[in-house]
């Protein structure tokens, strides 16, 4: 079926033929044909944002909490270029987002004309697939090729970069073809591989489900499997930071986060386990400190639907490549088959080992009656939102790590954060992009004042489409993570780790028309939360809290998972001149 | 078309494959990647060689299948099995390629090279150049009263032996395609 239209008109036809419902973006001389679309048409809806990262970080909100890829539309030579941040989030998270880009017309590309930036060749490295579109007939096969290969295999961001009289030019539209796509990634696992998992997993005496991003990824049905593979086993679960939600927080067998600020339980269980099943993560420097020391007595086995993630960075005993749903399914039922044997014995005493180290208390901070500690300020939020329909995204810090800590995720889907590239200045603009999905939600983005300065002009966004998004900011007046890093590591010599000439956070929200709220004292905090949360509108909750608490546990660079620190005790000189190297 | 018919599969698989890649040897590998040919295959292959810090010994690249847009990349490299393994996952991870093999563990493989090298000299130097080229089955393509251009095709070894004898005689210039590589047999 083809029909003839514009290259713009095609644009805006293949976003619905793809289901897009909002796409986040800024308009400029490259782009206007397709602006002038959506301009007359109702079906899609075009949320203006206040610069091109914005947008992009919007699309991986919207894409996270919905499954379903995010839109970004931009124009070219500055426009693309700003969206260079967000791509290379996107691609490090692998979060599925198509970011269409506008190009000087095809006979001016190379004239260095204005707005012309090598859009192509500077998003190369940080998408997983681009495309310049030279001539219209082959635009709307591009733009459905895009969608595919976002959204298949492992997922990521995708630039389509179209020319100003491409644009403006006739050609055929196609609809959307089922699998007339080259690139097909194999979804089912080797049965091979995972009948020596499952043989693996009925004689395990110490066993630790590792589970990562890639679960959420695989789809709502991948947790539901690694729900009842966990809770049929008993075996402990622990994750990522980009796995949280997959399995509940309130679970059994839920170890918490594990990693550089992972819980003691959930590290000592990797650290000593017999049988390590890797379910959609990939071995982070993060989650592995020491490469030499990791993990030295246990098999381990990795699911992973990308075959490059498979030893990489760890030697694997059981390499699986598949997608998490279908992998999980087939153990699920091989196991089955096999009688649901585990060595229960042995299971229940490793479980009572975690018990024991559990009972350290990990979190446990010293709180204070005259300051608001940033991990009770989190205990509080958690409180009084849990039962909400709730959203969290988060900015880049000590902040971000308390929140992985202290609030509980139930379900997939919940949890936006940047991982990967640890980007300062998404948080906000996500929160943005899932509010826009789901707008009857309560979307929190829990801040640092300094990341959250990184993109703030998105408040006009907020405002201007009456998305009530909370920005709970843990005001440290530090550059926290930094300072923590400098204590540790720089001799606490604090260069310019700090935040000085900060906004007065009420009036800057009272100045884009929302509502700003400063809490100090902890025993206002529950009232000053409830006021966020009832307020009907974009808030910007400036919560001062104290400067200088460090984040912990914590594993040192360089270091080992069973060589964390615990708290403030012996911070001093814990980092080796090796570890000092890394970052 | 011949130039197609290599094995499919070893991309997807390549993760199973395994062979001990804790070792620290570094190993020479020829490895042919069949690609869509659009605009910028060459740079996402040769970004991703630069971008992840890997070798490139050398890489020849020129369309096989005309009807089909494929081209074909052959790319020699040197890495500890654990990068090379690894290389061959990232090759099969880009989205325009198609397929990916190591000839160097695949199987017996052919490799060919061809050079053009300059020579200018006289007399004796000139008559014992001359000589060489004919043991090496090296062409004369070009001469003049003081000059040759030969053509020797081969492994890479036997033209770097060549060169090594026509550095005293007066080598002046060499030109290499690189090295393309078929395995053998059906
Ligand atoms: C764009 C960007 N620039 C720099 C960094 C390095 N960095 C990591 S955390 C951090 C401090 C963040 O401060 P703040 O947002 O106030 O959070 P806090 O650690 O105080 O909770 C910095 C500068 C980064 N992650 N991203
Ligand atoms: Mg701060």
């Amino acid at each position: 079926m083809t029909r003839e239209m514009t290259g713009a008109k095609m644009v805006v036809q293949a976003l619905k033929d793809q289901g897009v419902d909002t796409v986040f973006g800024y308009p400029g001389g490259a782009v206007l044909p397709i602006y002038d679309e959506i301009f007359l048409q109702n079906d899609i809806r075009h949320i203006l944002v206040r610069h091109e990262q914005g947008a992009v970080h919007a699309a991986e909100g919207y894409a996270r909490s919905t499954g379903k890829p995010g839109v970004a539309l931009v124009t070219s030579g500055p426009g693309a270029t700003n969206a260079v941040t967000g791509l290379t989030d996107a691609l490090l998270d692998s979060i599925p987002i198509v970011v269409l880009t506008g190009q000087v017309p095809t006979f001016m590309i190379g004239s260095d004309a204005f707005q012309e930036a090598d859009t192509v060749g500077i998003t190369r490295p940080c998408t997983k697939h681009n495309w310049l579109v030279k001539d219209t007939d082959s635009l709307s096969a591009t733009m459905h090729e895009a969608f595919h290969v976002a959204t298949s295999g492992r997922p990521g961001p995708v630039l389509v970069d179209i020319p100003k009289d491409v644009q403006f030019a006739n050609g055929e539209y196609s609809a959307p073809k089922p699998s007339s796509s080259h690139y097909q990634p194999v979804l089912k696992g080797d049965l091979e591989e995972i009948t020596e998992l499952v043989a693996a997993i009925e004689t395990a005496k110490k066993p630790v489900f590792y589970t990562g991003g890639g679960v959420i990824n695989s789809g709502p049905a991948a947790s539901q499997l690694l729900r009842e593979l966990v809770d049929a086993t008993g075996f402990p679960i622990t994750s990522t930071l980009m796995g949280l939600g997959a399995y509940p927080a309130s679970g059994e067998n839920w170890l918490g986060m594990l990693g550089m600020h992972g819980l003691y339980e959930a590290n000592l269980a990797m650290h000593d386990c017999d049988l390590m099943i890797n379910v959609g993560a990939r071995f982070d420097d993060r989650i592995t400190g020491r490469i030499d020391a990791f993990s030295p007595n246990s098999k381990k086995a990795h699911i992973d639907i990308d075959p490059s993630s498979i030893n990489k960075v760890i030697r694997v005993d059981i390499p699986i490549v598949g997608d998490v749903a279908h992998v999980l399914e087939d153990i699920l039922k091989i196991w089955k088959s096999r009688g649901r044997k585990t060595d229960a014995a042995n299971v229940k005493q490793w479980q009572n080992q975690i018990a024991e180290w559990r009972k350290i208390n990990c979190l446990a901070f010293t709180n204070s009656e005259k300051t608001i500690k940033p991990q009770y300020a989190l205990q509080r939020l958690e409180e009084l939102t849990k039962k909400h329909d709730r959203y969290i995204t988060t900015e880049v810090g000590q902040h971000q790590m308390w929140a992985a800590q202290y609030l509980g995720f139930e379900d997939p889907n919940r949890w936006m954060t940047s991982g990967g590239l640890g980007t300062m200045g998404y948080g906000f603009p996500a929160s943005i992009g899932v509010q826009m999905a789901h707008p009857d939600a309560l979307v929190i983005n829990v801040a640092g004042e300094a990341s959250w300065l990184m993109n703030m002009q998105e408040m006009g966004t907020a405002t201007q489409y009456r998305l009530p998004v909370k920005q709970f900011i843990l005001n440290n007046e530090r550059l926290g993570m930094v300072r923590q890093w400098q204590e540790l590591l720089h001799g606490e010599r604090y260069s310019h780790s700090w935040s000085e000439a900060l906004p007065d956070f009420v009036k800057l929200a009272e100045a884009f028309g929302a509502k700003g709220i400063l809490c100090s004292d902890p025993t206002d905090l529950d009232d000053a939360i409830m006021e966020m949360i009832n307020y009907d509108g974009p808030v910007i909750f400036d919560c001062l809290v104290e400067k200088h608490e460090n984040c912990f546990p914590m594993i040192p660079s360089g270091k080992a998972h069973n060589e964390m620190l615990l708290g403030e005790a012996e911070t001093q000189g814990v980092i080796d001149s090796k570890g000092s190297v890394l970052v | 078309m011949s130039a197609l018919h290599i094995k499919k599969g070893s991309t997807r698989h390549s993760a199973y494959n395994l062979r001990p890649t804790f070792s620290d040897v570094q190993e020479r590998h020829t490895i042919a990647v069949l690609v869509e040919n659009e605009p910028g295959v060459l740079a996402r292959v040769i970004g991703l060689f630069s971008g992840r810090g890997y070798n490139i010994e050398s890489l020849t690249v020129a369309e096989v299948d005309h009807t089909g847009h494929l081209s074909r990349i052959t790319i020699v490299t040197t890495g500890t099995p654990q990068v090379i393994e690894q290389i061959k996952a990232q090759l099969g991870r880009i989205v325009s390629v198609r397929d990916v093999h190591d000839l160097t563990v695949e199987g017996a493989s052919v490799e060919r090279e061809l050079a053009i090298i300059k020579v200018v000299g006289e007399g004796d130097k000139r008559v014992e150049a001359l000589r060489l080229a004919d043991i090496f089955r090296a062409n004369v393509v070009d001469s003049t009263l003081n000059s040759f251009i030969f053509e020797i095709t081969g492994a890479p070894d036997k033209i770097d032996a060549f060169a090594d004898l026509m550095r005293p005689l007066g080598l002046i210039e060499i030109a290499r395609t690189g090295v393309a590589a078929l395995l053998r047999g059906d």
